[in-house]
C-alpha cells in the first residue's frame, strides 16, 4: 500500500471545510514554515526533496524557485497555474474539488517562500464550481487568521486571489497564463525573459501547478529528505496519476513513484485492468501530448525490463520506443478502438487550440487535422501518412511555445507504431468506415483474465 | 471573426457594478485590465451573452479600449458572442470521452433536441455544443452546463433525456 501524501484523508467527512482539515493535521506546514523557518529555508527543504514540477514539463521546483529575481522594491508573484486542460488529465480539479485547503495551504507556505504578498490561484474558467470551493475555503483561512496582514502574528502578509479564466488550453502555457491574467488574449509571450525575471505586470514570477504547490504541504511537514525517500531515483515522493480510457475503475490515483506500469492498470489496488474483459491495445502515458505507445511497450522497455511510472523509465527508448510522464493524464485504449480516429481527434483538438501566432502551429495543426479527418473517412492516400509525418517534424522545435511539439508529437506516434493501421484505412476505404482494425501490437496475454465490472 | 448582432443597449444593476469594483480591488492600482474575463463571465451571466453595447459598457467601466474587449471576447471559448439558448448543454468531445461513449451521446442529443450544433431551439430553452476536454475524463462521458457550469459525469443517453426533461419543467 503506497504512502499517501496529498490524498490521505480524501475520505473523511468534511474535509473540504477548514475545521475538519485542521483537525486533520492542516495548517501545521504553515504554521512551521512561518514561525521556524526563514523563506531560504523552505526553498532549501524544497530543493532537498526533489520535488520536480507536476504541470507537466517535470522541472525541479526548489531550482525553478531559486532563479526568482529579488529585484529591492519590486513585487514578486506565485501564480498556481489550475487550468488543467491537458485531455487526459483531472488530478488538480480532484484536488480542488475534494481537499481545497490543500491547495491553499501550499500557496501560503510556497508565497512565503519566494516573498511575495499577493497570489493568484487561475482556475480554467469552466471550473466555476470549483472557483467557488476555492474562494469558500479562502474566506475561511483568511477568518482563521491564516491569510491577509500579519499572519499568525509573524509579520507575514498574504492575499490570495482566484481568477477564472475564459476557456483555452494555450492559458495553461505559463506565459500565455499571465498573459490572460493580465486580462488580455492568451498568446505566449517569447522567452526569455523567463517569468523568474518578468513575469506578471514585468515582475518576477513563479507559475506553478495545483499539485506542485500541495506537494509543499509533506514536504514542509515531513522535512525534504523525507519526502526525496520516497520514489526511485530522480522521480521523488508520489504523483496523482489520471487514469481514463478503457479501465475497469478508472480514476485519480496517488502513487509513489517508480510503480510499475503493468501493477498501475492491472492491479485491484488502482486500476483494476481493463474493461469489460478486453485487451489492452495502447496507453497514452502523460496526457495527450506525450507519444502514444502499443502495449507491449506500455508494459516493457525495449530491453524487456519492465517500466515503472517514473519520469525516467516512461521516457526510456526516447520517441522510438518510449513516451513522457508529462502530467500523469494516463489514458488507456481497449483493443476496440481505433488509432486513427483518436488522432485525428487529437489533431482536432490542437488546431481548436492553437493560438494562431505562430505559422507552423497554425497550420500545420489545421493541415494534420485534415488530412487525418480524408484518411479517418475513407478518402486517404498512401502518401498522405508519410505528408503527416513531413507536416509534423516541420511542426516540431519551430514555435514560439510547446504547443506545436505537442500536436506533432501523437500524430508522429501514431505513425511510428501503428502505421500498418493508417495503411490498412487507405487500402480499406469502405471497410473502415464500419469495421475496426483491432489489435496491432498486443502485449503477452495478462494472467489476470477474468475482470471484475467496478462499480 | 466578430459578427454584430442585434443592438440593444444595456444597463449594468448597481449589484453587477458592486461586483465589478470587488473584482477590479483585486489587483494592484494601474492593473485593473487583469479584471476583464471575470467582468465579461459576470455579463455573461446575467445576459446571457455579450452584446456589443455589454462589451462597449465593460471598456467604459475599465477606461480600455472597445476593441480590447472584443479581442478578449473572440479568443476564449466561454464567451458567446450570439444570443443562445437558456441552458447550453457543452458536452466533451475529445479523445479520452469519445473512448466511452460522448460521441454516440452527442448524436442524441442532437436528435433529442432536434437542432444542429450551435442552434437554439425554437422555444429559446436549449442550445448545445461540443467542447473540449473539460479535466473530468475519468468519469466521461461528461456535461455542462453554463453560467454557474453545473456538471453531469458518467452520463448515457437515459441520463441525458432525463436531465433534458428535468430543464424543460423548471
Ligand atoms: C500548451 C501547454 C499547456 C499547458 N497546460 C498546463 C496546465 O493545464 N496545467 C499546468 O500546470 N501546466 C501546464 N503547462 C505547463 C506550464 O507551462 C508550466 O510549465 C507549469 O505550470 C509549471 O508548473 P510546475 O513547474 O509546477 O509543473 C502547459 C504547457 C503548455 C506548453
Ligand atoms: S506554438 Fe501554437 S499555440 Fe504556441 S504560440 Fe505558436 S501558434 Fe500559439
Ligand atoms: S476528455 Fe472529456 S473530460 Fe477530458
Amino acid at each position: 500500500m503506497a504512502r499517501k501524501l496529498l490524498l490521505e484523508h480524501i475520505n473523511v467527512p468534511g474535509i473540504n471545510t477548514f475545521d475538519v482539515y485542521r483537525q486533520k493535521g492542516g495548517y501545521r506546514a504553515v504554521e512551521k514554515a512561518l514561525k521556524t523557518l526563514t523563506p531560504d529555508e523552505v526553498v532549501e527543504e524544497v530543493k532537498k526533496s526533489g520535488l520536480r514540477g507536476r504541470g507537466g514539463a517535470g522541472f525541479p521546483t526548489g531550482m525553478k524557485w531559486s532563479f526568482l529575481a529579488k529585484p529591492e522594491g519590486v513585487a514578486r508573484y506565485l501564480v498556481c497555474n489550475a487550468d488543467e486542460s491537458e485531455p487526459g488529465t483531472f488530478k488538480d480539479r480532484y484536488l480542488m474539488t475534494h481537499i481545497p485547503h490543500a491547495l491553499i495551504e501550499g500557496m501560503i507556505v510556497s508565497s512565503f517562500a519566494l516573498g511575495a504578498n499577493t497570489s493568484y490561484i487561475y482556475v480554467r474558467g469552466e471550473m466555476m464550481p470549483q472557483i467557488r470551493i476555492l474562494e469558500k475555503a479562502i474566506a475561511e483561512a483568511k477568518h482563521a487568521g491564516f491569510l491577509g496582514k500579519n499572519i499568525l502574528g509573524t509579520g507575514y502578509d498574504l492575499e490570495l486571489y482566484v481568477q477564472p479564466g475564459g476557456g483555452a488550453y494555450i492559458c495553461g502555457e505559463e506565459t500565455a497564463l499571465l498573459e490572460s491574467l493580465e486580462g488580455k488574449r492568451g498568446n505566449p509571450r517569447i522567452k526569455p525573459p523567463f517569468p523568474a525575471i518578468a513575469g506578471l505586470y514585468g515582475c518576477p514570477t513563479v507559475v506553478n501547478n495545483v499539485e506542485s504547490i500541495a506537494a509543499t504541504v509533506p514536504i514542509i511537514n515531513d522535512g525534504g529528505d523525507e519526502y526525496a525517500k520516497i520514489g526511485i531515483g530522480r522521480s521523488t515522493g508520489t504523483k496523482l496519476i489520471s487514469a481514463s480510457g478503457n479501465l475497469v475503475r478508472p480514476g485519480v490515483y496517488e502513487i509513489d513513484l517508480g510503480l510499475p506500469v503493468e501493477e498501475f492498470i492491472y492491479s485491484d489496488e488502482y486500476c483494476g485492468g481493463i474493461a469489460n474483459g478486453k485487451r489492452l491495445k495502447a496507453t497514452v502515458a502523460g496526457g495527450s501530448s506525450v507519444p502514444i505507445l502499443p502495449a507491449n511497450l506500455t508494459l516493457k522497455l525495449a530491453n524487456g525490463e519492465p517500466r515503472l511510472m517514473s519520469y525516467e523509465s516512461l521516457s526510456e527508448g526516447g520517441f522510438a520506443t518510449g513516451s513522457m510522464m508529462g502530467s500523469g493524464g494516463f489514458i488507456a485504449f481497449d483493443e476496440d478502438q481505433c488509432i486513427v480516429r483518436n488522432t485525428w481527434n487529437f489533431a482536432r483538438f490542437y488546431h481548436h487550440e492553437s493560438c494562431g501566432q505562430c505559422s507552423p502551429c497554425r497550420e500545420g495543426t489545421g493541415w494534420m487535422e485534415k488530412v487525418l479527418h480524408r484518411i479517418e473517412y475513407g478518402h486517404g492516400k498512401m502518401s498522405d501518412i508519410d505528408l503527416l509525418v513531413d507536416v509534423s517534424k516541420k511542426i516540431e522545435g519551430n514555435t514560439i511555445c510547446p504547443l506545436g511539439d505537442a500536436a506533432a508529437w501523437p500524430v508522429a506516434s501514431a505513425i511510428r507504431h501503428f502505421r500498418d493501421e493508417f495503411e490498412w484505412h487507405v487500402k480499406e476505404p469502405i471497410k473502415c468506415l464500419d469495421t475496426n482494425y483491432g489489435l496491432a501490437n498486443y502485449a503477452e496475454p495478462i494472467a489476470k483474465a477474468e475482470v471484475t465490472t467496478g462499480n | 471573426m466578430l459578427k454584430v448582432e442585434q443592438q440593444q443597449p444595456v444597463e449594468f444593476s448597481s449589484a453587477l457594478k458592486e461586483k465589478f469594483d470587488e473584482i477590479i480591488s483585486r489587483y494592484p492600482k494601474g492593473k485593473h485590465k487583469s479584471a476583464l474575463l471575470p467582468m465579461l463571465h459576470e455579463v455573461q451571466a446575467e445576459l446571457g451573452w455579450l452584446s456589443p453595447d455589454a462589451m462597449d459598457k465593460v471598456a467604459a467601466y475599465l477606461d480600455i479600449q472597445n476593441i480590447e474587449v472584443y479581442e478578449v471576447a473572440s479568443f476564449y471559448s466561454m464567451y458567446f458572442l450570439k444570443p443562445q439558448g437558456k441552458y447550453v448543454l457543452e458536452v466533451c468531445r475529445t479523445g479520452p470521452c469519445c473512448l466511452v461513449g460522448a460521441e454516440k451521446l452527442m448524436n442524441h442529443i442532437e436528435q433529442n433536441l432536434g437542432v444542429k450544433e450551435g442552434e437554439v431551439t425554437p422555444d429559446g430553452l436549449f442550445s448545445w455544443r461540443g467542447v473540449e476536454c473539460l479535466a473530468a475524463c475519468g468519469y466521461g462521458p461528461v456535461l455542462q452546463i453554463g453560467p454557474e457550469y453545473t456538471f453531469y459525469e458518467n452520463l448515457n443517453e437515459q441520463k441525458v433525456d432525463e436531465l433534458i426533461q428535468d430543464l424543460r419543467k423548471k
